[in-house]
């Protein structure tokens, strides 16, 4: 069936507040990063043409490539940690009554902190002459100190990263726990399933959804995680806790290498925007395929 | 298959009931014959729900003992009772084919493939879903997946009894005929003792061979759709069941007399003296109209519903409906009403009381 539309170009001044909100928001920022990525500077405000020049020099850079491969083994542990003890966590809270509120209460607390102090708290925490994390340990007789070696620097930033963010996994699966009807259980019962069988069948495949979101919330968060593990640790000992972005800041304010920093940035930025696009789309297809 | 046998059985959903009052389900005795096909109607927050989980095992009784075949089976939990029970949502697993929909229960209970497959085929067969049988059981329409919770429930052979929770409330209303035709169907050629939970007396009159009505936690009448209707136990079955409902119209009772408001009426047998609240009951269809006999009426309403017409109408300053034939021409000199007298009940305190023949 046809149908004539209405031609009205009067419609278009209803998008422009979005267009000029979304320009100085993100376009505009952006667009500074570009222009400095394909130029460089001697100082006193003049630029000169560099092409390409920064972005080659940049994945010609070791330390840019080290920088990425901690960053994803950081962030693949952590969701390999979180999430599932998310899950756990949800599957184990109370389900009606005075404590469900306290814990969800309870639970929210970390993600109210923030990141900032988030650090600092863990920064003393774990020192081995004031901290109760480092004293115990250390009274225990265990080795621990953030500061030399790599192994409890990296142990430090992932517990940390647990600590602040796990209830949000958590907090999410419960809200997707929640909203499986009880028949759902009773039936379960009925046909005698087994604890891990009303788990695989019923609880994960309406828990899908939301889980999704957690994984890719907990993925950029992580990917672009700067504050936490500069407090704690400030990228050391050595370079071991150096995630991209805190090289970044390194490149950009320390050593003002804004034409690099520049490309760098734009990199990062194609990355979590590759990445987080290449997950949403397999997850939705997977999703469609299940569906027929 | 068993006997089901309800022990002194009650409920109350309160930790410490005190009265009668607090309690969902009042005290009952009741034993569901085996192979039987009982409807349980009521209106909703009735205890009927409350009723059917105890029997499954999913809610624990206050009071009282649930015996299957002589065995008490109060404390044993629903895996160990072998019931299958049908939701008012459909509950199928999404992610999983028709077929492992199917299989669910049986593999849960080890058996082995072979069994499983042939008794998948059957089943698929009864609900008629052979032909969907490998697509992923999400994406069907609502009554597709009610048939494979149906068809889960029906699909262990030994199942003590099949119970049913208002199952075809979110089906089409074409679809609903179909579905209820096929369980009845089903039930007579396997003979599963079932219990259906409804809100709706159609469905529970054209499904069972005898319909449990509930008022108020308590069972108020067990008998066939045919009892419900010439003999309620009870007002509230009177009006519940029928459309419109039976009229129930207060009276002094005197031996074989009734006085409503004065006039008399015969009510063919003789009553002794009855105490409380007394009303006398009559259908709609045991009522007619007339211009000479009888009791004066008002008429306010006729509405015709196509097979018969509804006369709305004042008596005495009670509301009553009385159903006139398609073709009966109601004219202004149509005054009176007249009850017959062996379909007139009498009710004291709203149930009934026996009549001596005289």
């Amino acid at each position: 069936m046809m149908q004539e539309k209405t031609v009205n170009h009067k419609a278009w001044f209803l998008v422009l507040p979005v267009l000029v909100l979304v320009a100085f928001s993100a376009v505009i920022p952006l667009m500074t990063v570009v222009n400095y990525s394909v130029q460089d500077s001697f100082g006193n405000n003049q630029f000169f043409w560099a092409g390409l020049e920064w972005f080659r020099e940049m994945l010609a850079e070791e330390r840019m490539w080290d920088a990425l491969a901690r960053q994803m083994a950081f962030s693949a542990i952590i969701l390999a940690i979180e999430v599932p003890l998310g899950i756990f966590v949800a599957l184990n809270m109370p389900k009606r009554g005075f404590w469900t509120s306290f814990c969800l209460v309870v639970m929210s607390l970390p993600l109210l902190v923030p990141w900032n102090v988030v650090g600092t708290i863990w920064q003393i925490f774990g020192r081995v002459d004031i901290g109760l994390l480092g004293y115990t340990l250390d009274a225990l007789g265990i080795e621990y100190n953030y500061t030399q070696n790599v192994i409890d620097a990296w142990v430090t930033v992932i517990v940390m990263d647990v600590w602040h963010w796990t209830s949000l996994v958590a907090l999410l699966a419960y809200a997707g726990l929640q909203s499986i009807p009880d028949a759902y259980y009773q039936a379960a019962k009925i046909d005698q399933a087994s604890r891990w069988k009303v788990f695989r069948y019923i609880e994960l495949p309406k828990m899908a959804g939301v889980l999704m979101i957690a994984i890719l919330l907990r993925f950029m968060d992580s990917f672009m995680i700067y504050t936490e593990p500069f407090v704690v640790t400030g990228g050391g000992p050595g370079n071991a806790t150096t995630f991209l972005s805190i090289d970044l800041v390194k490149m950009a304010l320390g050593q003002f290498d804004l034409g690099p920093a520049a490309a760098f940035s734009i990199m990062y930025f194609l990355v979590i925007l590759l990445i987080s696009w290449v997950f949403y789309t397999v997850m939705t297809n997977l999703d469609k395929r299940e569906g027929n | 298959m068993a006997k089901i046998t309800l022990d002194n059985l009650a409920h109350s959903y309160l930790p410490n009931p005190t009265g009668e009052a607090d309690y969902a389900l009042k005290e009952l005795n009741h034993d569901w014959e085996d192979g039987a096909a009982y409807a349980l109607l009521g209106s909703s927050g009735c205890g009927k729900s409350t009723l059917l989980n105890i029997i499954s095992g999913l809610l624990n009784p206050s009071q009282g003992r649930i015996l299957f075949d002589g065995q008490d089976v109060t404390d044993a939990p629903t895996a160990e009772r072998n019931i299958a029970q049908v939701f008012q949502f459909p509950v199928v697993y999404d992610t999983m084919t028709v077929r492992d929909n199917l299989a669910f229960p049986l593999r849960n209970r080890g058996r082995d493939e072979a069994y499983v497959a042939e008794r998948v085929q059957d089943v698929a067969r009864m609900i008629g879903m052979e032909a969907e049988l490998d697509r992923k059981a999400r994406g069907l329409t609502a009554d597709a997946k009610q048939k494979i919770s149906l068809g889960r429930g029906m699909v262990r052979k030994d199942v003590n009894a099949l119970l049913f929770d208002e199952p075809l409330t979110v089906i089409d209303p074409h679809m609903k005929w179909e579905l209820r035709t096929q369980l009845k169907s089903l039930h007579h050629e396997f003979g599963h003792t079932m219990i259906y939970v409804t809100h709706d007396q159609t469905e529970a009159l054209t499904f069972a061979d005898k319909v449990v009505v509930m008022y108020d936690g308590r069972v108020v009448q067990i008998g066939t759709p045919e009892e419900l209707f010439e003999r309620p136990e009870h007002t509230f079955v009177g009006y519940f069941i029928g459309s419109p409902g039976m009229n129930v119209i207060p009276a002094r009772v005197d031996g074989r007399q009734a006085y409503v408001n004065g006039s008399s009426l015969d009510l063919g047998q003789g009553y002794g003296p009855l105490e409380g609240k007394v009303e006398i009951g009559v259908r709609p269809e045991f009522a007619r109209l007339s211009d000479s006999e009888g009791l004066p009426v008002n008429i306010r309403r006729v509405e015709d519903v196509g097979r018969h017409k509804i006369v709305r109408a004042d008596f005495f300053g009670n509301d009553i409906n009385i159903i006139a034939g398609e073709g009966e021409e109601i004219g202004a000199d149509k005054t009176r009403v007249v009850f017959d007298p062996a379909h007139i009940n009498v009710y004291a305190n709203d149930w009934r009381v026996q009549g001596e023949a005289a």
